[in-house]
């Protein structure tokens, strides 16, 4: 235990010094605020003219919340399988984490949390400008706090278990390829209600949505958020938050345990074809 | 007898995927591969590129599964307990800067130190103190992005050594590093096993000169074989009751190795064409067999401009395990 914890700080360590001294402070710190709200804003711009300004609708906070929440998914997941190609391609320290006395997955997971504390900055500037700007209606007084935290926690827990699947598929293939993460991320993106309802898909593609924990999880943080706006529609309606919660609970067990046996398998296939410290980056 | 590195009928075979037009391959790097190395020793792989020395490397290190046989290193089994091997050694690759650019070289090192679990205080006590040692003390601070490859290599070697592993494997240690640097290394390599007998290293060269220096026994590996394993002076040994020679001519007018291994008593001839002139490595089984080579150039109008006998190397006992020079292997391998 103590080495996954020591692995764990040390990586978390690594992986913020390198998202955060790629640039001077202050450009950072631009960066950070301006992209996600860039990012929200193409979404306002698009729903603004398909809905003829139709802000007032409960259509509108659930797309926007969806979204910005959405942010976690492609920051914990890539930011975990990216460091697998960063330390061996770039830098060229993965065989040498290999030769190391530390639990790789610790490793990776740690690598990402940098990813998850700029991702949390820019869910909260997101939500901050929705809520001063945009007419998101947030009452903090209903805000359901309990249920937001722990679903946000058991929510990035389920996202470094995918982040962890993705990082052993990472190792087996090469740098070109380094768009897994975000290519992963955008499929589910559709999927997952974060956009639109999970009605709006053809029914034989909902099925894929109601396997994803993710779904369940932006639900949550909706209904602990602006509880009456995400219950007005139909897909999830008919469960009580308990019952989202042991779902999501459910799913995220059932992907820990995938995510285990992915990346154990795959870690060991790395290794019988050599591939731990190929550079690929020709 | 404590071995620190055991290895049974050791074999890797690389599969090479084919492309549209062509098929598969398979490329064997390793074939029984038999090593028993003491707690204590510095034990040399001296071979060409692409002889297996960093094949094996890797298996021993856990990075790469073997195809068949199998390893121990501290007496457990590299596919088996790999976690355990890991505890206890540390590796060091040359002629690459590998590295976080944007941490400063205190950091880099101090982070591997924590993965390791050292102390802190211990850590950086054992980074400053190493970093003296290769001359790198004023660049604690340098981001490692500003240091030239060689510099970084210096930092990696810092990297292995700050561990204190039971077993070091060094792959190629001094490639890429000046003449200056390579010396250091050596002298610092050499300093640290003698420093505690419990400590082991295994260092792979292609420099004949660093095995010959270095190693208290060296193995001589080509295509993924073991040809002879012994102490450098055993190894040279084997060539003691040859005559060895070595030449400078002019070029040779038609006049090839052939030619001259088909003399009576010539065992091997290795010729080097030089500018204007050419070098004649010539291993004999008796210093009489000398006269058949100067009639044989002389008729053809081939003059010696320098003419010495030499005691063996180990380039020489390559050559006689071979048949052809490191040099001419490699060339073989492009």
């Amino acid at each position: 235990m103590y080495t996954k914890i020591r692995t764990f700080r040390i990586a978390a360590w690594l992986g913020w010094q390198i998202e955060s001294n790629w640039t001077d402070p202050f450009l950072f710190a631009v960066y950070s605020i301006a992209k996600p709200l860039a990012g929200a804003a193409i979404l306002v711009v698009m729903y603004s003219i398909i809905t003829n300004k139709a802000f007032d609708t409960p259509i509108f906070p659930y797309i926007y919340l969806g979204n910005a929440f959405y942010m976690y998914v492609g920051g914990v997941m890539t930011g975990i399988s990216w460091a697998v190609i960063d330390d061996r391609e770039r830098y060229k320290t993965l065989k040498y984490m290999y030769v190391a006395p530390i639990h790789m997955p610790s490793y990776l997971i740690g690598r990402g949390v940098a990813r998850f504390i700029v991702a949390t900055i820019s869910v909260l500037i997101t939500i901050l400008f929705g809520v001063a700007f945009l007419h998101v209606k947030i009452n903090l007084d209903a805000v359901n706090w309990g249920l937001f935290f722990v679903s946000l926690f058991v929510g990035i827990i389920m996202l470094a278990m995918m982040g962890l699947m993705l990082a052993g598929v990472t190792l087996l293939i090469a740098q070109h390829v380094w768009f897994i993460g975000d290519a992963v991320a955008g499929a589910l993106y559709l999927f997952s209600g974060a956009i639109f309802p999970l009605d709006v898909l053809p029914k034989f593609l909902r099925p894929v949505g109601y396997f994803m924990p993710i779904t369940y999880w932006l639900e949550l943080l909706r209904r602990s958020l602006v509880g009456s706006v995400a219950q007005a529609f139909p897909t999830l309606a008919g469960f009580n938050n308990n019952q989202l919660m042991s779902i999501l609970l459910g799913l995220t067990a059932v992907f820990a345990v995938l995510a285990g046996v992915i990346f154990y398998w795959c870690e060991y296939r790395a290794r019988e074809r050599g591939l731990i410290d190929i550079v690929t980056n020709y | 007898m404590n071995l620190a590195i055991h290895t049974q009928n050791l074999g890797r075979i690389y599969k090479i995927r084919g492309g549209k037009k062509t098929e598969p391959k398979e490329l064997e790097a390793l074939r029984d591969v038999d090593l028993e190395i003491p707690r204590g020793e510095l034990f040399g792989l001296l071979g060409p590129n692409g002889a297996g020395k960093t094949t094996l490397i890797k298996i021993l290190t856990t990075l790469l599964a073997p195809t068949s046989g199998r390893a121990w290193v501290t007496g457990f089994d590299v596919t088996k307990d790999s976690h355990k091997v890991r505890a206890r050694i540390n590796m060091v690759s040359g002629g690459e800067a590998s590295g976080y650019g944007l941490l400063t070289v205190r950091e880099n090192l101090w982070m591997f130190s924590q993965f390791y679990g050292i102390p802190s205080k211990e850590a950086n006590r054992r980074i400053k103190q190493l970093m003296e040692v290769v001359g790198l003390g004023d660049r604690l601070n340098t981001k490692s992005s500003d240091l030239s490859t060689g510099l970084r290599q210096k930092m990696n070697i810092v990297r292995g050594f700050m561990t204190n592993p039971e077993v070091l494997f060094l792959d190629e240690p001094t490639l890429g590093l000046d003449v200056g640097a390579s010396r250091d290394v050596r002298r610092f390599i050499r300093q640290w096993i003698d420093e505690d007998h419990f400590r082991t290293l295994l260092l792979t060269t292609h420099y004949m000169v660093e095995a010959d220096e270095l190693c208290d026994r060296v193995a001589i590996i080509n295509e993924g074989r073991v040809l002879a394993c012994d102490t450098p002076a055993n190894l040279k040994r084997r060539l003691q009751q040859d005559a060895i020679f070595k030449m400078e001519v002019s070029p040779l007018n038609g006049l090839n190795v052939d030619s001259f291994e088909g003399l009576p008593g010539v065992r091997k001839a290795i010729h080097v064409p030089k500018d204007g002139t050419a070098e004649l490595d010539l291993i004999l089984e008796k210093d009489d067999a000398l006269g058949g080579v100067v009639n044989m150039m002389t008729s053809n109008d081939v003059h010696i401009l320098n003419l010495h006998k030499r005691e063996p190397t180990l380039e020489d006992v390559f050559v006689d395990l071979v048949g052809r020079s490191m040099e001419e292997v490699e060339a073989g391998e492009e």
